[in-house]
């Protein structure tokens, strides 16, 4: 199923852009230059979120604040051993699928933390990420109020997966 | 606002770098975090030239502005300031499409462009419109109904059901997505 969906789409909007008497040749080399260009205006905000969240990361502080917590995290029983990888989601991608993957080989892909993790990493997405790369490559400073938001909304999301794991297994 | 977090990240880690001893580590990571990046880049790249050129077809062929007038009774409900007929709106259909279909890469360019149309509806190019913080929202809330990288990550760890976790991740999403939209909606009344 899931092979048919790319070839099904590109089929479409060829097949379409023909019967429209589109050059559908010269179209697409007008959009691949346009994306050139927007590739090459993404790269420095990549360059800088990485940059900073990786420096954060090794230097250990997020340890020291999941250690720190975890008297908070035992009183309102949130599993404490999903909190780095809960912490890391919105910030880094990647930090956040190597946890979930530590998570498979320490506890057991169908266990419950291993089910809570992988609904983790599925359901949410690097919010922070997201958040500079969009407004970053067209300029916005004002962001308003959309991280707090954001970061309100993996809150629920994790909460969610938490709860629902816990009613579905 | 972004501002605060990069120069608190950078400033944190090194300062916490130092007190711990684990400096060395940070000091790897500022040697090596601009080539990572470049990985991460070159990893999307050519996702994004590919289907900047996919799209401009439908667009020049008037596809993708079909999809956004069958699509407008539901987007103007949720970006009212967006006028009929504009060429964001066909962008913002593409990019939650291929976010609901998990083709995550492919939903980054559009997404990209999205909000490059939306900065021309915008008044204050500074700061972030009422429409592109909904559709930044919708963004970081998941969107995604398959998560297809988790799927395989699982059963390459030989899980007895690696598709289990379908159900729950999608009631998620359809709860962070619900949520993203009353929070945007109660945020923006509350903070002009």
């Amino acid at each position: 199923m899931n092979n048919y969906i790319l070839p099904f789409i590109v089929f479409l909007i060829v097949i379409y852009g023909i019967i429209k008497k589109c050059n559908v040749y010269d179209s697409f080399i007008k959009g691949a230059k346009e994306g050139i260009e927007i590739a090459i205006s993404i790269f420095p905000s990549i360059l800088a979120i990485i940059f900073s969240s990786r420096i954060l990361i090794s230097s250990g502080f997020i340890d020291f604040a999941v250690s720190s917590l975890e008297p908070i995290l035992e009183f309102l029983s949130f599993p404490k051993e999903i909190f780095p990888m809960a912490l890391l989601r919105p910030i880094s991608g990647n930090a956040s699928l190597s946890l979930m993957l530590d998570i498979f080989s320490k506890y057991g892909v169908d266990s419950y933390l291993g089910l809570i993790a992988s609904t983790l990493q599925g359901s949410t997405d690097t919010t922070l990420y997201v958040i500079s790369l969009y407004f970053g490559t067209i300029g916005i400073r004002k962001i308003k109020y959309s991280l707090y938001a954001a970061l309100l909304v993996d809150l629920i999301g994790i909460i969610t997966a938490i709860t629902l794991v816990n009613i579905i297994f | 606002m972004i501002n605060i977090i990069w120069f608190s990240f950078i400033v944190v880690g090194i300062i916490y770098g130092i007190i711990t001893g684990n400096i060395s580590l940070v000091n790897e990571e500022i040697v090596t975090s601009a080539k990572k990046s470049l990985d991460i880049f070159l990893g999307i790249f050519p996702t994004i030239v590919l289907w900047l050129g996919i799209m401009t077809i439908a667009t020049d062929s008037g596809l993708l502005k079909k999809i956004s007038d069958f699509l407008y009774p539901f987007l103007c409900k949720l970006f009212p300031e967006i006028p009929k007929g504009h060429e964001s709106l066909g962008y913002i259909s593409s990019n939650i499409t291929a976010n609901i279909l998990g083709l995550g890469n492919a939903a980054t360019p559009f997404g990209l462009k999205a909000m490059k149309s939306l900065q021309s509806l915008n008044k204050d190019k500074g700061k972030a419109s009422r429409s592109m913080i909904t559709f930044i929202l919708l963004n970081t809330s998941g969107l995604t109904l398959l998560p297809t990288t988790v799927i395989t990550l699982r059963s390459i760890n030989k899980s007895v059901d690696a598709t289990s976790i379908i159900i729950p991740t999608i009631i998620v999403t359809l709860v962070s997505t619900i949520s993203a939209i009353i929070l945007d909606k109660l945020f923006n009344k509350v903070i002009k």
